[in-house]
């Protein structure tokens, strides 16, 4: 594939830590892809239209205060109803081990929690996203 | 998913889907456009460009609120600079446009340079198109931020507003050549800081030096994120308008523009058929390896890749 991928990387819900978000989005970026930063504070609708205005491939969200259960699923809905479910969701912070199979089957490919190198995120969107 | 059909009802992922593939060049998008290419023509396209940190991507936010509320449909192309190292790009003017995102009559899109270097990329042009063809009143096209010499939004946009900030230089920066050139309005942001109406006087002063006498443009104090000035700044751009369609000068701006648009073009094809052609034939390689040897100069060089070129059949 000789186009950049395309990553929307955002901060849904009311926490205003974004150091983790801008860590990973830095990463994406030296691995030759285009991340769009959305800022923080953002509502599920809002990274939802976008990951279409701007054709993503993949959605990455960062929490860290405890609303993944209620927020990521909602992405991974509202895309399902926009007609957009080819972009793959995947989303880190602070997150329980006891929480990840159940967003799993929400339909969040991959939860990356502190300590995972950046190269394991990488590695994961370049090999799961479903457009070639 | 059909992208014309699309496009034509209004949907916005048939929009994002094909200025990505105006981004990675593929035919097939071309083509598209191609065949829409009547429906273009009805948007009014605002360039905003400046120094980085000017405050762009907010006096385009505000812009964008502020025709909303008179129902206007608001395309926003937003360039960010992709790394010439790695190709990749963090696109970041989003962050100030966040209220815009779920408002159904707007629609952004980042994009990154991807190697073009007059402040925006070189599927921009497409971008504008396939917004126009959507149905947008206005488009903005926010550059990179810039510093002395990329001036390509010239070439695209209707009106430029070139966004400025206090204390960045001395009026010897005013007059030199190139960016400060080609703001037919200048919106001096931050305007609360200190040096702000240092800054427009230096301004004033370079614009004193302009030879045309018709059209003076106008310098505007202006706060973006309070909101300050931005309803002034809409009404220059409508008169800026009215006098380009008063003056004749704006079929002039158009004539010029697609004679550029129409080289530009044709400068990538011949460039994408050289490359083809060297791909089967490996003639660069060969002519660079005999320019080393200094068999050949690389004068004479260019006169062979330009003979088999003309030799190739088109495509």
């Amino acid at each position: 594939m000789d186009r950049p991928i395309r990553v929307v990387v955002a901060k849904p819900g009311l926490d205003g830590h974004d150091r983790g978000a801008k860590v990973v989005a830095r990463a994406l970026r030296d691995a030759g892809m285009e991340v769009i930063y959305t800022g923080l504070r953002q509502t599920p609708e809002q990274i939802v239209e976008t990951a279409i205005q701007e054709d993503a491939d993949c959605v990455a969200m960062s929490i860290l205060s405890g609303a993944h259960n209620h927020l990521f699923p909602k992405v991974v809905n509202l895309l399902k109803e926009k007609g957009a479910d080819d972009v793959l969701v995947v989303g880190g912070g602070v997150i329980p081990e006891d929480d990840i199979p159940g967003l799993v089957e929400a339909g969040v490919a991959g939860i990356f929690t502190p300590g995972t190198p950046t190269s394991v995120t990488i590695d994961f969107i370049k090999d799961n996203i479903k457009r070639k | 998913m059909n992208i014309k059909a699309g496009l034509m009802k209004k949907d916005k992922r048939a929009a994002a889907r094909l200025i990505s593939m105006m981004e990675n060049g593929e035919a097939e998008a071309v083509q598209i456009i191609k065949e829409c290419y009547s429906m273009t023509g009805h948007a009014r396209i605002i360039g905003i460009t400046g120094p980085p940190g000017a405050g762009k991507s907010t006096v385009t936010d505000k812009l964008a609120k502020e025709l909303r509320k008179t129902g206007k449909q608001v395309g926003i192309v937003a360039v960010d600079p992709t790394s010439p190292f790695t190709g990749g790009a963090i696109l970041g003017d989003r962050v100030r446009m966040t209220d815009l995102s779920c408002d159904p009559g707007v629609f952004i899109r980042s994009m990154g340079t991807r190697g073009a270097l007059g402040g925006l990329s070189k599927a921009v042009h497409g971008a504008v198109k396939i917004l126009d063809i959507f149905g947008m009143d206005y488009i903005f096209v926010e550059t990179v931020g810039v510093g002395q010499s990329e001036i390509d939004i010239v070439k695209l946009a209707d009106t430029v507003i070139m966004v400025m900030v206090p204390g960045l230089g001395d009026d010897i920066q005013a007059i030199k050549a190139g960016i400060m050139e080609i703001g037919d309005i200048f919106a001096v942001n931050k305007s609360d800081r200190d040096g702000a109406e240092r800054t427009v006087a230096e301004i004033e002063a370079m614009l004193d030096f302009n030879r045309s006498d018709e059209y003076r443009p106008p310098v505007l104090n202006i706060i973006a994120i309070d909101n300050s000035g931005i309803t002034e700044l809409l009404e220059l751009i409508e008169k800026h308008w009215e006098y380009q369609n008063k003056s004749g000068s704006c079929e002039q701006k158009k004539t010029n523009r697609l004679r550029t648009e129409i080289m530009d073009i044709f400068r990538d094809t011949v460039m994408r058929t050289v490359y083809n052609l060297s791909d089967d034939t490996n003639i660069i390689d060969v002519l660079v390896q005999k320019v080393m040897a200094r068999q050949l100069d690389p004068y004479s060089a260019a006169d062979r890749l330009m003979e088999e070129f003309i030799k190739k059949p088109t495509a």
